[in-house]
């Protein structure tokens, strides 16, 4: 009897439960902002995405989106999630933080995510990332793989951001190696520069050609065209962004992550299970924000010396042995 | 379906009945029929504007008539294009040739006619077939010439042996003789009598009086979309044909008082002219227009006269040897400005009215400024005085007979006449001390022609320079009081009006002296 | 024996001018959205109900028609530019970078001036836009009018440079120091353009927050003075003689060299106040990328407007609603994206700029059919 009566209050508890969080379910609505790359920019965008149809997978709860075409677009599009009822808006890219700003002061009782810039207002989550340390241990392994003592960086567009991926890229390298040598190159200075695989290839094959033999490209849909460089010129290329060993196993040294979907998921999550914070997050190497790549895919290319050594400097990094100073310092 | 009017009486190879064409409001022909015998030589006159080349474009399907049908051979038939008009045997000889330049003539010619895929095969049995044609017609092309490079009126036999080597049986001649030496017309007039002894019908659309008295079998009178007369050469005159066209008598000949001459206005010491390819296209001449005559430069079309009239106005450079306009002398270093000396009294009508003389986009009112845009009468301190313009044009246009008179039209919407008489009301009516003028009287009807020649005349009587460069002998003759004529670059001879005649000169315009 | 679909027929031949300036642009536009029509139904939405929610996107609200008048002002802008040097015969292509640069020269007054009265300082700005934008444009004036190079590749090449030029400034020296997005600092609010929420609040009546400024109306002051100039004045008539006629020109003693520079440097200047709209009406301070292809579109704004003011303000307002209307449509059916979006307009882009004239002959065709055959007979 007892045993039957703890089963149906179970029951009924749990079909309570379920129907409340329906319930919830319905009012609760996740809204992302993408920003000029557009969604699919197999880079920054496309992770946010990830993480969002990720969300979606696991919660069964849709989610707004919008690709801005436009700067203005930015604005006007947060200020219109907010309207439709939006409980949450996450905007991508420090691009939006002016349109963040204005909008998380229009509508308090909305929660605003903004990644890769600080926007300072108690209801806007700001969720930044210390790329630097991810690239201070890519470099590493760059330096260490290196055999000519030659490693490459190829930038997308030229902004401080991107600056900040290759200052840690060679601090990491020269920590591995003083003597080593980093080509830089950027893309380019207009928001094409994310999107121009044969630019990339062909800043890959100079650096290639003036004798480095490791290239890390930070540039988005560009960095396909590096990678392809690195397999016709059978050398090696380095990942960003999201894990990119798979494409071309073998040449694919490592991948410098940068969990945007993590982030992005985070937020949703964390708004729809109301376990919102806001204020700044900032993800590095402790926070496994930001890491490199080991896997079946590329397991072969990295010793257990590099390993070690890799793990030992990540480690140095979280406890503050090493002190990681990227572009800006701030 | 046979057309029973036709088919018993002469041999008619093509008959046009009751075609009706409307452009627009214009109404370009109207109920014309005509019937053109087999292997004669049909002339088509009237007045620019009459609607001749409309009727042929029809024929040779550019355009579909609105109403009325063809025979050809007694038959109906529908040209829907030129293509089709081929296939039955109508051939076009443009006004404006429409060859590729950089072509050869054997290429030019089985343009469009290849056969087969590769070309080769199609240019070794068009040159035996040219070949034939050519001894056949006595044309004189060596087919591997470069149009580009070949005269006027080689090129027009390109297109007639264009137009033969694709079987035609009637060929169509707009205006053949307009950019011809005399010389060169005499040769094409050979041409088309062999091409009517083998059997070929021509039909030759003209203004020109002469050419349908010394060629033609039958004539038909065009006058404002309608078909005035249709008559047997012989039974007609010069002076019947031109009443006929304007629709009432005309003065064929120019008359003109003796005047006394007054102050040089104009010298031209040892002047010579390189164009942009590097060549020397004016060689060293000299020359004075003074007050109160008529200077006229005759010559074949390309020896110099458009480099000479083009210097004198401030469009080209001076290379070697000095301008001297009243008081101000001009060289290499001090370049003639061409605003500037149109504001000291220099007027210019270019040879090439639509290319040059006039903005054939704007509105007539805006072409009638062009050269005077900033002079006070029709500007204030920022804007266009638009009603001033306005008002001035209307005036102008009643005073040159300028039809329609209507300013606001657009330009290209007047006929070629009635451009040209844009032009000349513009630059005669300043009052200038020198008027230069070039083909005055090119592609413009006989009333026109008439009008045009009064008014040069009355500006000379009235004391003013004019320097005439004309490629019709006719008006070179009439108008001057002296002659110069030009020949690769240089003034080959200079003669009074009086001692002159149309074989001295011809001569002289071949270089034959 | 006239034949109703003949294409023979089209020249020689003048048709009203409302068929070519109003009937012919409109059928244009009918096509084009017929086709996007079919392309947005096999995607599996309603094109009725697109279209409706595209038109109320754009004009269902005050604050829809802010935004779609606000896309408007910059395309005005680029459209005036295109079509000032369209009338001398050039092809100005750089309405992008032009913009850009003078957006930089508002934003350097702004940022260093901005601080003193705005009767001084917004007078400045605009002033600057013009200024900046139009010496962008002079360098390939320059080069076309006296070295022949062609304008169209020296124009394309100084977009690109224009870019470069705006990032290093923005990385480098412009940037918010302490900052990692590089971005100017906001300006002194002496210096930002009023918008026209503001205004209307001003003298009472209230209307709905959008991006729309004063910049509109300088949008529209503009547009009449061009046309004066254009039509009115003899400098605007050599222009045009210099672009109709360049021999003509040189007839009249009408400089080309000096009319290609002139009308170079207005176009430039024109598309350099898109800055105006942009940078001290909407962002208040200098960002990257702000022209967002407003440049591009100036071209096929002044194509559909027949480079005519009147015309381009509609083409403008065309434009406007589709960016405007297509931002919501976005937002409604999440099926339909920004490329879509792309895909339409590209659709009125060909049918009414590249495709202008293949409807127009049998338009007139049927016209001069109904009229020669029921209003004769």
């Amino acid at each position: 009897m007892r045993i039957f009566l703890t089963t149906i209050t179970a029951a009924i508890s749990f079909f309570t439960l379920i129907s409340i969080a329906n319930s919830a379910d319905h009012k609760f609505v996740p809204a992302l902002v993408f920003d000029m790359g557009g969604k699919f920019d197999k880079s920054f965008n496309q992770a946010a995405y990830e993480g969002a149809e990720k969300f979606k997978k696991d919660s069964g709860i849709n989610y707004k989106e919008f690709e801005v075409t436009a700067p203005t677009q930015r604005e006007q599009a947060i200020r219109n999630m907010a309207k439709r009822g939006a409980n949450v808006v996450i905007a991508m890219g420090f691009a939006q933080a002016a349109a963040v700003e204005k909008a998380a002061k229009e509508f308090p009782n909305t929660k605003f995510a903004i990644i890769d810039m600080v926007v300072d207002l108690p209801n806007v989550r700001s969720v930044v990332f210390r790329e630097h340390e991810g690239s201070f241990l890519v470099g590493m392994a760059a330096a260490m793989a290196s055999k000519s003592g030659k490693v490459g960086f190829i930038g997308g567009m030229d902004i401080p951001l991107i600056r900040n991926f290759a200052a840690g890229y060679v601090e990491g390298a020269k920590y591995a190696n003083p003597n080593i040598e980093v080509f830089q190159n950027m893309t380019g200075t207009t928001p094409a520069a994310w999107n121009n695989p044969g630019k990339g290839a062909e800043l890959a094959k100079s650096q290639f050609g003036r004798g480095a033999d490791v290239v890390y490209a930070a540039a988005g849909g560009t960095g396909v065209g590096v990678y392809q460089a690195a397999v016709d010129e059978g050398k090696l290329a380095i990942g960003v962004d999201s894990n990119q060993n798979y494409l071309h196993p073998g040449t694919m040294l490592t991948s410098m992550l940068k969990r945007v979907d993590v982030a992005v998921y985070n937020a949703m999550k964390d708004a729809k299970d109301g376990n919102w914070s806001s204020g700044i997050i900032s993800l590095g190497v402790a926070e496994n924000g930001v890491g490199w790549a080991l896997d079946q895919y590329n397991r072969k290319l990295i010793s257990a010396e590099m390993e070690e050594k890799i793990n030992q400097a990540r480690k140095d990094i979280i406890s503050g042995k090493i002190k990681v100073k990227g572009y800006q310092s701030n | 379906m046979i057309n029973p009017a036709t088919a018993n009486s002469k041999n008619i190879i093509l008959e046009l009945k009751n075609i009706d064409k409307w452009f627009g409001h214009v109404h370009a022909n109207q109920d014309v029929s005509i019937q053109i015998e087999n292997s004669t030589i049909h002339g088509i006159i009237g007045e620019n504007g009459a609607g001749k080349s409309t009727l042929m474009s029809i024929v040779y399907g550019y355009y579909q008539a609105d109403k009325g049908s063809i025979f050809v051979n007694g038959k109906e038939v529908f040209i829907s294009s030129p293509v089709q008009a081929l296939n039955y045997g109508i051939g076009m000889v443009h006004q404006h040739f429409k060859l590729v330049e950089p072509f050869t003539v054997l290429e030019n010619i089985i343009l469009g006619a290849e056969t087969g895929t590769i070309l080769e095969n199609s240019l070794q049995s068009a040159r035996k077939e040219l070949k034939r044609l050519e001894d056949d017609y006595s044309l004189n092309v060596n087919p591997d010439s470069v149009v580009g490079e070949l005269p006027v009126g080689i090129r027009q036999r390109v297109e007639i042996l264009k137009a033969l080597y694709r079987g035609a049986n009637i060929f169509i001649l707009d205006e053949p003789t307009g950019v011809l030496t005399p010389q060169e017309v005499d040769h094409l007039f050979k041409i088309l009598k062999s091409l009517k002894k083998q059997g070929k019908t021509i039909i030759l659309i003209t203004h020109k009086l002469r050419e349908i008295m010394d060629l033609t079998d039958n004539v038909t009178v065009m006058r404002q979309g309608r078909v005035i007369n249709n008559k047997p050469t012989k039974k007609t005159n010069k002076e019947e044909l031109a009443e006929l066209m304007v629709g009432r008598s005309v003065l064929l000949s120019v008359n003109k008082k003796d005047k006394k001459i007054g102050r040089k206005i104009l010298s031209v010491n040892n002047l010579s002219i390189i164009d942009e390819k590097n060549i020397e296209k004016v060689k060293n001449i000299s020359f004075d227009i003074h007050e109160g005559e008529i200077i006229g430069i005759a010559g074949v079309a390309g020896n110099g006269q458009t480099e000479l009239l083009e210097t004198l106005t401030g469009i080209r450079r001076i290379n070697d040897g000095t301008i001297k306009f009243h008081n101000k002398t001009f060289d290499n270093s001090n370049p003639i400005n061409a605003k500037e000396i149109r504001k000291n009294g220099l007027a210019h009508v270019p040879e090439d009215r639509q290319r040059m003389g006039l903005v054939t986009s704007f509105s007539a009112n805006e072409s009638g400024i062009l050269g005077y845009q900033d002079l006070n009468i029709y500007k204030g301190k920022i804007f266009l005085k638009k009603y001033a313009i306005l008002k001035d044009m209307y005036d102008k246009f009643k005073r040159f007979d300028v039809r329609p008179a209507n300013p606001i039209l657009k330009t290209s919407s007047f006929s070629g006449g009635n451009q040209q008489k844009i032009v000349l009301v513009r630059e005669m009516d300043q009052e200038p001390e020198l008027l230069i003028v070039g083909q005055p009287t090119r592609g413009v009807d006989i009333g026109a022609i008439e009008f045009i020649h009064k008014q040069l005349i009355e500006l000379r009587n009235k004391g003013k320079a004019i320097l005439l460069v004309s490629v019709e002998l006719d008006e070179v003759l009439s108008l001057s009081d002296k002659i110069l004529v030009m020949f690769d670059g240089k003034i080959v001879g200079k003669i009074n009006q009086k001692d002159a005649d149309e074989k001295t000169l011809g001569l002289l315009m071949a270089g034959a002296k | 024996m006239a034949t109703l679909l003949d294409k023979t027929q089209q020249s020689n031949r003048s048709s009203p001018k409302w068929i070519t300036h109003i009937v012919v642009p409109l059928f244009n536009l009918f096509v084009a959205l017929m086709i996007a029509g079919i392309v947005i139904y096999f995607n599996g939405d309603d094109p009725i109900e697109a279209l409706l929610l595209l038109i109320k996107g754009a004009f269902g609200n005050d604050e829809f028609i802010g935004f779609t008048l606000y896309y408007t002002t910059n395309f005005i802008f680029t459209g005036l530019a295109v079509s000032i040097a369209f009338h001398c015969g050039l092809f100005n292509i750089g309405g992008e970078g032009q913009a850009y640069i003078g957006g930089l020269g508002v934003g350097l007054v702004a940022i260093y001036l901005g601080h003193l009265s705005p009767f001084f300082v917004i007078p400045l700005c605009i002033l600057a836009a013009v200024i900046f934008g139009a010496s962008w444009a002079l360098i390939p004036a320059y080069l076309q009018a006296k070295r022949g190079s062609h304008i169209v590749i020296t124009t394309i090449m100084f977009n690109f440079l224009a870019a470069a030029v705006m990032t290093y400034l923005m990385v480098e020296v412009l940037i918010e120091p302490g900052q990692q997005a590089p971005q100017s600092r906001e300006f002194n609010n002496n210096s930002w353009l009023p918008f026209m929420h503001e205004i209307f609040n001003f003298f009472g009546i209230q209307i709905s927050v959008s991006s729309l400024n004063f910049s509109f109306i300088i949008a529209i002051i503009s547009s009449l003075l061009i046309w004066l100039f254009i039509w009115r004045t003899h400098w605007g008539y050599e222009i045009r003689t210099t672009g109709a006629n360049q021999k003509a020109a040189i007839y009249a003693g009408i400089s080309p060299s000096k009319n290609i520079i002139l009308a170079m440097v207005i176009s430039g200047g024109l598309a350099g106040m898109v800055g105006i709209n942009e940078i001290i009406g909407v962002h208040h301070r200098l960002i990257l990328d702000f022209p967002a292809g407003f440049g591009f579109v100036g071209i096929a704004v002044a194509l559909m407007g027949r480079n005519h003011p009147l015309g381009i303000f509609f083409a403008a307002l065309l434009f406007g609603a589709l960016y405007q209307g297509g931002a919501e449509l976005s937002f409604d059916i999440p099926n339909i994206t920004r490329d879509t979006m792309v895909f339409i307009q590209g659709l009125v882009i060909l049918f009414s700029g590249a495709m202008e004239f293949v409807f127009k002959p049998y338009i007139e065709n049927i016209y001069f059919f109904i009229k020669n055959n029921l209003l004769r007979s």
